[in-house]
């Protein structure tokens, strides 16, 4: 029962989908007002979803969306000129094939359903009430936009201490960090917290820097750690190997880094045989690599790391001669708890000597990095929409199938299978970090934003599709970016289109391979490109 | 003017390879049968006809693009067709002819099954997990290398015969045999409330 129009649009896109399809959506949403037919009758009209984010989660939302409604209309806005998230910002330099994914995020938005709205901050610079009027539905994907603090002396005051997100955006050319300039220029390195990102810091320091000069890292970065004279990293962390967070292959890397040895784990803190023989298939392999170790030797590699277990920081302290700049870190001894010492969960107690004092080891430190996580903000002005942020898990509210709930009961309540009750904010959903906590790989992701994409359709397909899910029955404008553009000029935003990414992309991938490398990063907008593609106007702040 | 050129030139090139790509799959795949196993009784799958399936590929436009860039798989030589079967999600039998040599990812993707490969078939996620459905065949195979067992370390739904379908070559050895796509459907546990 589709509009002439629709049917028509429908054919447009198969016949388009190959990527020729960019050339002709290009010249259509430089002209968006015939995008899409408005007067196409509202009870006909096909659903608009806006997405806050391009990275992973955002894009694979968007990629199960449209595989499961070929009508949808869907309106991605990215903060940042260019797309992808953390794949572009986050993945490791000497990690290209994960950054594979970006291949099917390419053809996702080669899609005429799929409208790119780069450089504009939804809730900073857009506010969140511009959009709604004009959407069925609203997902947020924004991921996890800052990390988690230690909260102890001297992480905010000396100098040369870091956030490991942030010291991953400075060798990623990440807008925000590229000013970061960490000081190599001493030997030791101590990392607090030990998952992936942690492992990722610890192998960029230790890695030969020939090797990462071929990748996608940027020029300013291999200048500096080309420079660095970091040849011991410690990476610490509170509990016993058990409770680790860094999965196999990253720690396999580590303990493979050609002329890097690994200091063997001491017995006490190692879980026996008796206990690591009966632990499930992932945990066990981490376990007995771990226990096997790296057959790099110590006395003949230049440089050297080590997992430190049972550490709580407590202090980061300078040293007499440079009192404002870090030296050492103090830590403060734990053990796990003897009534359940050898699970991932489990706890640990102060460790106390017998005069009843906690000890304390002293790690030296020319450089700190603080590795304990990412953190979910909320979004300026989610609050109007209803929505409570979770402050403390650091999530937006949900029912674990992407459909954002209400903490204070303010929605449509809806039966859980367990006879408990849930209260949906109808038509809005959260995917990716966001929704399930910053923890996960790419896979997990896109697991988790299929999730979220088949929610929506099914809410549409039971709300019955003339109806919006944000709005009562025929509120909703469905007009998407056509609708907000009007604001966004009003403010004076400068939005990138897709083509505009893809000729930054294009420009990125030309000067790449004059010196060798998949592509050199524009990190900073200030290069003719972007005054081309932007006016010269702002950019970035 | 001269980027415009540049690209309207490089995507001219694009939908030929593209195109044949594309044929050449559904050429080789036109003997497909379609049975229902039944072994989602509860979700009451009706078989689908091919005539519904040749609806999904032409709805599902931008996937096109996906079998040009991943499905490379070569056309078996009479006689030495190697026959395999994928069941699907939904529970769906699906039998193909495939070639010594190509790998599962390549085989689902090529024949539009629901498989990812979001890491391109590097090996660097678990995105293209298969469940081996005989142990007997499973033990016939290769033994999956570190860098493989490392990613179905992650995997959603880990078996004692699971194997990443981009690390699995056919052989005639493994003539006749039978793959599931791991569901990824959840319910919802009492966990997914509690804060961590």
């Amino acid at each position: 029962m589709r509009s002439h129009q629709l049917v028509v649009r429908a054919q447009c896109t198969v016949r388009l989908s190959h990527r020729p399809a960019l050339h002709v959506k290009c010249l259509l949403s430089r002209y968006p007002s015939k995008r899409f037919n408005s007067h196409v009758a509202q009870s006909n009209r096909p659903p608009r979803v806006a997405i806050i984010g391009s990275g992973p989660a955002g894009f694979y939302s968007a990629y199960r969306l449209l595989a499961k409604r070929e009508d949808m209309l869907i309106d991605m806005y990215e903060k940042f000129p260019t797309p992808f998230g953390l794949s572009r910002y986050g993945v490791a330099p000497d990690h290209p094939e994960v950054k594979n994914c970006e291949d099917k995020f390419m053809e996702v938005a080669s899609s005429l359903n799929l409208n790119f709205v780069g450089n504009v901050d939804v809730g900073n610079d857009l506010p969140l009430a511009a959009l709604k009027p004009h959407y069925d539905a609203i997902l947020f994907a924004y991921g996890a936009t800052k990390d988690k603090e230690l909260g102890i002396p001297g992480e905010n005051t000396l100098d040369n201490v870091h956030a490991a997100r942030a010291f991953v955006g400075w060798y990623n050319g990440h807008p925000e960090h590229r000013n970061l300039d960490p000081d190599l220029s001493g030997e030791t390195a101590v990392i607090v917290g030990q998952g992936n990102v942690a492992l990722d810091v610890a192998r960029i320091l230790l890695s030969d820097v020939s090797t990462l000069s071929k990748t996608d890292i940027t020029e300013y970065a291999i200048e500096k750690l080309s420079q660095s004279r970091i040849k011991r990293v410690h990476v610490v962390g509170r509990r016993g190997p058990l409770q680790a967070a860094f999965t196999i292959k990253e720690l396999r890397e580590m303990l493979q880094l050609p002329g890097v040895s690994f200091d063997q784990i001491p017995k006490d803190v190692f879980p026996p045989d008796s206990v690591i023989s009966g632990l499930p298939r992932a945990q066990k392999r981490i376990m007995q690599l771990l226990g096997k170790g790296s057959s790099n030797d110590p006395k003949t590699s230049p440089k050297s790391w080590s997992l430190d277990f049972l550490l709580a920081p407590d202090s980061l302290h300078g040293s007499p001669e440079h009192p404002d700049h870090v030296s050492s870190v103090k830590f403060s001894c734990n053990e796990l708890d003897p009534s359940d010492p050898h699970s991932p969960s489990s706890k640990v107690i102060p460790k106390t000597s017998f005069d009843g004092q906690r000890d304390h080891v002293d790690i030296p430190a020319s450089v700190f990095f603080r590795s304990v996580g990412y953190k979910s903000l909320p979004l300026p002005g989610i609050e109007d929409l209803g929505i409570d942020f979770d402050t403390q898990r650091g999530i937006l509210p949900n029912d674990g199938f992407g459909r954002i709930t209400s903490l204070t009961n303010k929605g449509k309540p809806e039966d859980l299978p367990d006879g408990s009750l849930i209260s949906h904010l109808p038509g809005l959903y959260c995917a990716g970090w966001v929704k399930r906590g910053p923890t996960g790989v790419i896979a997990s992701t896109m697991t988790d934003a299929f999730t979220t994409a088949d929610s929506i359709v099914q809410d549409l397909a039971k709300n019955g599709d003339s109806k919006s899910l944000l709005h009562s029955p025929n509120q909703s404008s469905g007009l998407g970016w056509d609708g907000v553009k009007a604001e966004a000029q009003r403010l004076g935003l400068r939005p990138t289109s897709w083509e505009d990414w893809l000729r930054i992309d294009n420009e990125e991938k030309r000067l790449g391979g004059l010196v060798g490398k998949p592509r050199v990063k524009l990190d900073t907008w200030d290069t003719n490109i972007f005054h081309e593609i932007i006016g010269g106007g702002i950019i970035f702040h | 003017m001269v980027f415009w050129k540049e690209v309207g030139l490089q995507l001219r090139r694009v939908p030929k390879s593209a195109d044949i790509c594309l044929t050449q799959s559904r050429r080789h795949f036109s003997s497909r049968s379609w049975t229902n196993t039944g072994i989602t009784a509860q979700r009451n799958v009706a078989p689908r006809s091919p005539q519904q399936w040749q609806h999904n590929t032409a709805r599902r436009a931008f996937s096109v693009s996906a079998q040009a860039a991943h499905g490379h798989i070569t056309p078996p030589k009479a006689g030495e067709e190697i026959n395999i079967t994928f069941i699907d999600k939904d529970g769906t039998k699906i039998d193909f002819q495939v070639a010594e040599g190509d790998n599962l990812l390549d085989i689902a993707q090529a024949n539009d099954l629901e498989m990812e490969g979001a890491c391109g078939g590097s090996c660097a996620c678990s995105t293209c997990h298969v469940i081996v459905d005989d142990p007997d065949t499973f033990d016939k195979m290769e033994e999956p290398s570190d860098d493989e067992n490392d990613m179905l370390d992650l995997a959603f739904g880990l078996t004692e015969t699971s194997r990443l379908g981009c690390q699995v070559l056919m052989t005639k050895e493994l003539d006749g045999m039978v793959v599931r796509l791991p569901t990824m459907t959840r319910n919802l546990q009492a966990s997914d409330f509690e804060s961590k």
